[in-house]
């Protein structure tokens, strides 16, 4: 505790700015390590090997696919389609773009009809994710912190096995003769077995199941952020638990609600093992069209529009609807 | 002004034995396993007025008022609010709303949503609650603020805001958690004052739990010192700063001298205290209880010591000689510390009321006089 002290400052420390050579004397001349950490070298170059990985291995294929799907079909060649850009011999370069491909997807009943069923399980599973996964989420998210981990962990343990392999296991599940068939009229709740397998009950279990976990994180880490004195607020003001939570906990979770849902739908949309295996054999999904197409019709002009329909139809709207999202939130961040 | 002032001077329900308490806390305990938060704490709280629960972090004044909000539940010992046992009641039933130190504003809500939500659970209709919404927010000053989200707003508008919400529902009794503790001291001083006055203004009885003294000593009709779970002492500001109850009061509010010492002559209208650390005896013009052996503390404010470099007159009873070791300028006062003979540091404060030239003032390493009146020190027992 010293007494009238003043602080003279002058010179340097005088908050002018003086010419070049001042500032260099003021600030030390630069350091290397500063100069990448405020530039393109380390920062960009850190950003850009994930980018260029993108580039070589989704978008050159999606470039190759679109290409393809503007090809004319020709069953005995090899690949199967015509060549869109060809190199005439006097050194133009001849674009021949065939929409064959594309007005027959809107035209065929079939294709429409598969990709409004593909969106109606998507849909559906969807839902049924978020209701199975918002009471666990929940759940973990208010554990103690060491259970936390192993309810976590619990979640995650089934990506262990192959996925492959689970979905077989539910082959023996849902079947007539199967485990819950077995049971069901061993205790004498039904007489005649229930056609469980190839329905669409079996597809939206296969997917739930399947899903869950992507559904459930997202969740997870969103309500386990969550203050809880705002409950308490919402409590001191008259809201009961179920108040609260429809006012408070389930407004707030909203971006956790878009993420899970979105990382069920996209892959839900486009599922093929699921259907294949314990689906309805009379209607297709999008995806077991395209591989129909693909590998036993050989028409790889076909199959690539069925491809780039997919994305154009579902990615671009998710796409859009993202962008109004992330404004809303990033107006509604705290 | 004056007029109000006399007014809450004479504001003093506590001192009526015919008043109706309107919290009752009665030997209330909470638990945390083995952990004794609150231990055996009773209280009385009086409408209109604003108490104050000021201690140390950890003293168990936070856990009280979230038991008076219904948010801990109670291990032994009762809660009365207005008459009623508040225990198995859930916060959402309770008369009383709280304002949490962290505000707790519904981040998804503008200001205006979150000032009606508490009327929405009363089912009131949707003009009601508008006029309502509008009158408060006119009374908090923030009118032009309504359909802004809490993030747009600065902290102590923030903080305005959370008082707003609270005392929408016209509580009875609202409790503070810490009210000013996010704001800075510039803006804490003012709002210190805009609190008293809306709770002038809508005669809500406040109970405000805070750890800093200065807070306590301009908000408070009465504070309750909490120490360990326990309340140590309750009084008016000026009774828990001039007549602190024990040693751990006295030296928690504000600044004190603490010597150590034992009785030497004990007489109804005056004591002679004998202290070692001070080198000598302490004159009290006023009669103390205490159990001759007992060892007492004597407690000086550092403003009731004088410091001067001239001996006094030897009539002169509290007098002891030290040197100056340091002095801190602050401005409105200066603080010494000035080292007596038995190596005890003692504080002072001394008003800068004259501008003195650096001859007059004392400085550094010079010997000085300290005398105080045989009315300052207080003696403690405990």
């Amino acid at each position: 505790m010293a007494g009238n002290l003043t602080h003279t400052r002058s010179g340097w420390g005088s908050g002018r700015v003086g010419p070049l050579w001042e500032l260099f004397f003021r600030f030390g001349p630069p350091r290397w390590s500063d100069y990448i950490r405020s530039n393109w070298a380390g920062q960009r170059l850190v950003i850009s090997v994930p980018y260029l990985w993108l580039l070589l291995f989704f978008l050159v294929p999606f470039l190759i696919v679109l290409k393809i799907s503007f090809a004319e079909f020709s069953p005995l060649g090899r690949p199967p389609y015509e060549p869109v850009l060809r190199w005439l011999e006097d050194g133009a370069l001849q674009i021949k773009l065939e929409f064959a491909s594309y007005s027959y997807l809107l035209h065929e009943p079939l294709y429409v009809s598969a990709w409004l069923y593909s969106i109606k399980v998507a849909a559906v599973s969807t839902v049924f994710c978020l209701l199975v996964a918002y009471p666990m989420a929940y759940a973990i998210a208010r554990s103690s912190p060491a259970s936390r981990n192993v309810l976590l962990m619990l979640v995650i343990l089934p990506f262990w096995t192959s996925f492959l392999l689970r979905v077989y296991a539910w082959i023996g599940l849902l079947k007539t003769d199967g485990v819950i068939n077995q049971f069901l009229m061993a205790i004498g709740i039904i007489d005649e077995p229930l056609a469980m397998m190839n329905t669409s009950f079996a597809v939206y279990i296969g997917i739930v199941y399947s899903y869950l976990p992507f559904m459930i994180l997202p969740l997870y880490s969103n309500l386990e952020k969550h203050d809880q004195t705002l409950l308490e607020a919402a409590q001191d003001l008259g809201a009961g638990p179920i108040r609260s939570f429809f006012r408070i906990t389930l407004p707030l979770s909203f971006p956790g609600v878009v993420a899970g849902s979105l990382l069920v739908f996209i892959p839900a949309v486009g599922e093929y093992v699921i259907p294949t295996l314990l689906g309805r054999t009379d209607q297709l999904m999008i995806a077991g069209l395209l591989s129909d197409e693909f590998f036993r019709n050989r028409d790889w002009p076909r199959a690539s529009s069925v491809a780039i329909a997919m994305l154009l139809l579902l990615v671009v709207p998710i796409m859009i609807f993202q962008h109004f999202q992330n404004r809303e939130l990033r107006a509604n961040k705290r | 002004m004056a007029e109000r002032r006399s007014e809450k001077l004479k504001f003093e329900p506590w001192r009526d034995p015919g008043a109706q308490a309107y919290v009752r806390i009665e030997n209330v305990t909470r638990k945390f396993g083995d952990f004794v938060a609150v231990n055996n704490v009773s209280l009385k709280i009086y409408q209109r007025e604003i108490f104050c629960l000021l201690g140390g972090s950890g003293c168990g004044k936070s856990t009280l008022l979230r038991m008076l909000a219904g948010f801990e539940a109670v291990t032994a010992g009762s809660i009365f609010i207005d008459g009623q046992d508040m225990a198995g009641i859930p916060p959402y039933e309770r008369p009383v709303n709280m304002m949490f130190q962290s505000y707790a504003l519904f981040p998804h809500m503008t200001v205006e949503k979150n000032i009606a939500f508490g009327l929405e659970q009363e089912r009131l209709s949707r003009s009601e609650i508008a006029t309502r919404v509008t009158e408060i927010l006119d009374i908090v000053k923030l009118g032009e603020f309504a359909v802004r989200k809490p993030h747009q707003l600065s902290g102590g508008q923030r903080q305005r805001v959370a008082l707003a919400r609270a005392l929408a529902k016209r509580p009875k009794l609202l409790l503070l958690d810490e009210p000013l503790g996010a704001l800075d001291k510039k803006l804490r001083e003012h709002t210190q004052f805009e609190l008293i006055n809306i709770q002038e203004q809508l005669g809500v009885t406040f109970m405000v739990v805070t750890h800093d003294q200065e807070e306590a000593m301009t908000l408070a009709s009465r504070i309750g010192v909490m120490n360990r779970g326990e309340i140590v002492q309750i009084g008016t500001p000026t009774e828990i700063y001039e007549f602190p109850s024990s040693e751990f009061v006295a030296d928690f509010i504000g600044s004190v001298n603490m010597f150590e010492g034992r009785l030497v002559e004990d007489l109804p209208d005056r004591v002679r205290i004998q202290s070692d650390e001070l080198g000598g005896l302490v004159y009290v013009d006023h009669g103390i209880s205490a159990a001759p052996s007992a060892t007492l503390w004597v407690a000086i404010r550092p403003e009731k010591i004088d410091i001067q470099r001239t001996p006094p007159a030897s009539t002169h009873e509290n007098c002891v000689k030290g040197v100056v070791k340091e002095i801190a300028y602050m401005g409105d006062v200066s603080i010494f510390l000035v080292r007596i003979d038995t190596g005890k540091i003692i504080r002072v404060t001394l008003p800068n009321i004259e501008r003195l030239s650096d001859d007059e003032r004392i400085m550094w390493d010079e010997t000085v006089y300290l005398t105080w009146h045989p009315g300052s020190p207080v003696v403690v027992t405990q």
